[in-house]
């Protein structure tokens, strides 16, 4: 369903979405007056829905520069009585945790959800933790969906939960919850009014120790009456009867529910608190309880405990057992794994079928990348001389994968900046730090000052495609996009100085001499240093109708079938037969950069 | 009753879209619909999959291995690696066209012949119907409707359990309007090849 169409289907209307929509348009339906982020997979397209139906509503929307800023954002508009929303995904929750560990003690005033989307799996993450663990250590209660309707009623209950105790509430999503698509129902849209007003109460909002000493005891009890709440929770319920009990929640139920015969599930939808009293009803029932949980057996120890606590003889099978697996998301065929204590639905089977060795497909650099050109450049500039990579998070981390090998290390966002410092300091080796646009404005930042304040000397590419491409080509402070009406971009050149950097370059990386030259003197100056290779992400400019085409094509009477282009510049666009290399033209965006690698200039525009 | 597909292709081929035409039109007929969806990393050039669901008591974004009633392949390596998702009663789908990965042009592994990968299915007691997909799309004005000829094909299957209607509105409204027409002749060439 198209953005725009989105909010004027009326009440009552079946819609099938995608979580992540479902979830945007519950935010409009629970009159969310403020909304918060920083992109990031699987909660990217949350904040694409938002911004564009928030130009409708007069809901204030915007993308941060980092978590932790849209953290404070939700918290300010929370506690000037306007309801807040704020996602990212769950690295993001470590960058916001700092400010999320003391809302809990000074709490809102009116309703504020926090999303954070694990990624079990790891499907486009560099680690697959567990924010649930966030939710204890704030004391803030949490909730969980299963699916893409329970995802959207759950931000409703979410803001009556928040109000009620006033305090922050986080729900917790995973993958297949967020890009799962199933059918939702939509309510109708209230009006909203966009300003609150805050009223002062030092001696609650500003956690100097004697006010956070109460705001403790204030956090201990909103948990007590937290889960008062959880015990009579509608999202926490029974289904199924037989003779095993299942406590499921997550997404895991929903694999439960269909494929496991002859259980009664408890789903736990109200997830910290965990309701102590009915979990323990539900285990003196049963022999034997199986905890179904994605990620941390955080569910599994509390019950263990539960279970001791009320010494009942329940065997309880989970990860804990060794029964289900830590590492990784579950599936249907996880289930499988319980084939000997439970009956599982009957599956199907595959016949056998050849073992044929098929070639792998990770994800490539687009075609016309410029990323690609600076990373080849960069190359060509060393000329065989080692450096180390310190890279960051986005698509350029794919530039790890040969022939471009431009990747040595990566911790987190902005931590090519930081590491870079650290490498300089440890080793006698040239350091290359790579980051991208929005990356630099995230976390970049704070690096490049302590780089320059500590004298650390390497060189910092900035990868400046305009956008924040990964995530599906949101906005940041650079490219003056916002939302609703642009603003001044900032300027990285100007930006970079008032930090103190001298050294300051700026190339187009599709001219590769000139940016081969312009990092080869950047290598052999004696003091950190910065590149800002610039040129628009054409994938971006494709979505907005500006990419000016041109084709390439290859003279095949002057090609001497070397394959450099292909071997050393490998454009997804360009293919090899076996014989002749030639130029894919739906693929190829004309960025001529092929055409320059060539050594025999057998490239060129077709006219 | 419940109705499993399994879409497979490579990144930026339309097995999304394709996904949402088939959800859309499973809601039309009242079903239940679930489905799943990969974003990120993947639509980079990497392999893509997606599963839609319909029928009643469906709530699980994910199929089962050997789950999948249909298998629809937008290319024939993608579709071979999806196999362990098939039954012997699943119907298998899959354009022939090669989309050759970066680690063969690069040079480090190498991509098996397309007739070999079908012969296998056939002697492992799949069935399996190879399309010329891309040629198709090409004959109704562009290759970018490959998954409009996929839909169509689908549509003509004995035992698929949506109708043509269903199907041919579901995927006209998800085209800009300037696509409608090559779109739908896409689909009506899918379907013929299907019929022949
Ligand atoms: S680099 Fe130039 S000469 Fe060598 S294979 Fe490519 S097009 Fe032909
Ligand atoms: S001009 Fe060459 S490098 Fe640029 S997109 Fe086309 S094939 Fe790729």
């Amino acid at each position: 369903m198209s953005k725009e169409r989105l909010n004027l289907v009326p009440q009552g209307t079946k819609a099938l979405m995608l979580a992540n929509e479902a979830i945007a348009r519950a935010c409009l339906e629970a009159g969310v007056a403020v909304a918060a982020t920083y992109p990031g997979t699987p909660s990217s397209e949350i904040g694409g829905y938002l911004e564009s139906m928030s130009k409708h509503t007069g809901m204030y929307f915007e993308y941060s520069i980092n978590e932790k800023v849209a953290l404070e954002v939700g918290a300010a508009a929370a506690v000037s009585g306007l309801r807040s929303f704020v996602f990212f995904k769950h690295v993001g929750l470590n960058v916001a945790s700092d400010p999320f560990m003391s809302l809990g003690y000074v709490g809102v005033r009116k309703g504020m959800v926090v999303l954070s989307a694990d990624d079990p799996s790891m499907h486009s993450s560099q680690n697959e933790q567990d924010s649930r663990f966030y939710a204890r250590l704030a004391g803030v209660p949490m909730i969980e969906p299963a699916t893409p309707a329970e995802a959207k009623e759950m931000v409703h209950v979410g803001f009556e939960i928040s109000e009620k105790l006033e305090t922050p509430v986080l729900l917790r999503t995973s993958t297949r919850v967020n890009h799962a698509r199933g059918i939702v129902e939509l309510r109708a849209l209230p009006n909203i009014s966009r300003k609150g007003h805050f009223e002062k109460d030092p001696f609650r909002f500003v956690p100097v120790p004697a006010v956070a000493r109460k705001g403790r005891i204030r956090q201990l009890e909103c948990m007590k009456s937290a889960l008062a709440i959880s015990e009579e929770s509608p999202l926490n319920f029974e289904i199924g009867d037989g003779s095993v009990g299942i406590i499921a929640s997550g997404v895991a139920y929903t694999y439960a529910k269909e494929f496991i015969e002859d259980a009664c599930i408890l789903k736990l939808g109200f997830t910290w608190p965990l309701p102590e009293y009915k979990v323990k009803k539900f285990l003196r029932r049963f022999d034997r309880v199986i905890v179904f949980e994605e990620l941390a057996p955080l569910v599994e120890e509390h019950v263990q405990r539960m279970a001791r606590e009320e010494g009942c003889q329940t065997q309880v099978l989970g990860k804990l057992s060794g029964h289900l697996p830590m590492a990784f998301e579950y599936t249907p065929d996880t289930v499988l794994a319980l084939r000997e204590q439970i009956s599982v639905k009957n599956m199907k089977k595959t016949p056998k079928f050849e073992s044929i060795p098929l070639p792998t497909r990770p994800p490539v650099l687009c075609a016309g990348c410029p990323h690609r050109a600076t990373f080849y450049a960069v190359k060509k500039a060393l000329n065989g001389r080692e450096a180390i990579f310190s890279t960051d998070i986005g698509c350029y981390t794919l530039g790890l994968n040969p022939p471009l090998n431009s990747a040595d290390f990566l911790l987190c966002m902005g931590s090519s900046v930081g590491a870079a410092g650290g490498f300089a300091e440890s080793t006698d080796q040239k350091v290359i730090a790579f980051i991208g646009d929005s990356t630099l404005f995230h976390s970049g930042i704070p690096g490049i000052i302590n780089a320059v304040f500590n004298k650390h000397h390497f060189l910092l590419v900035v990868l400046d495609n305009g956008t924040t491409a990964m995530t599906g080509h949101q906005p940041h402070p650079g490219t003056g996009r916002s939302s609703p009406s642009p603003t001044t971009p900032v300027d990285i050149e100007m930006m970079l100085k008032g930090l103190g950097v001298h050294n300051i370059g700026t190339v187009d990386p599709y001219d590769l001499s000139a940016t081969i030259q312009a990092i080869k003197t950047a290598l052999d100056t004696d003091e950190f240093s910065a590149i800002i290779s610039r040129r628009p992400c054409p994938l971006a400019l494709m979505r907005r109708g500006k990419l000016e085409r041109k084709a390439f094509i290859i003279d095949k009477s002057k090609c001497v079938r070397c394959r450099t282009c292909f071997t050393k510049f490998t454009c997804p666009a360009l293919s090899w037969d076996g014989i002749d290399v030639s130029i894919i033209s739906e693929l190829c965006i004309g960025c001529g950069c092929c055409a320059q690698v060539c050594p025999k200039r057998a490239i060129e525009v077709s006219k | 009753m419940t109705f499993n597909i399994l879409i497979v292709g490579v990144g930026g081929q339309g097995v999304l879209l394709a996904s949402r035409v088939f959800g859309e039109a499973a809601m039309s007929e009242g079903h239940e619909v679930a489905m799943s969806e990969v974003h990120g990393m993947a639509q980079r050039g990497g392999s893509v999959s997606a599963v839609v669901r319909f029928g009643r008591g469906t709530i699980s974004p994910l199929i089962p291995k050997a789950g999948a009633d249909l298998i629809l392949g937008f290319e024939p390596v993608e579709t071979y690696r999806a196999l362990q998702y098939a039954n012997e009663n699943t119907m298998i789908v899959t354009d022939v066209q090669k989309i050759i990965p970066i680690t063969v042009t690069a040079g480090s592994e190498s991509y098996p012949e397309v007739e070999k990968l079908i012969t296998a299915m056939r002697d492992a007691g799949f069935s399996v119907l190879p399309l010329e997909a891309t040629r198709l799309a090409e004959k109704a004005g562009s290759k970018l409707t490959v998954n409009s000829v996929l839909i169509g094909a689908v549509s003509a299957l004995k035992g698929f359990p949506l109708s043509e209607e269903s199907l041919r509105s579901a995927l006209i409204a998800s085209v800009p309007e300037k696509a409608k027409k090559i779109n739908e002749q896409a689909f009506d060439l899918g379907r013929e090849a299907v019929k022949l």
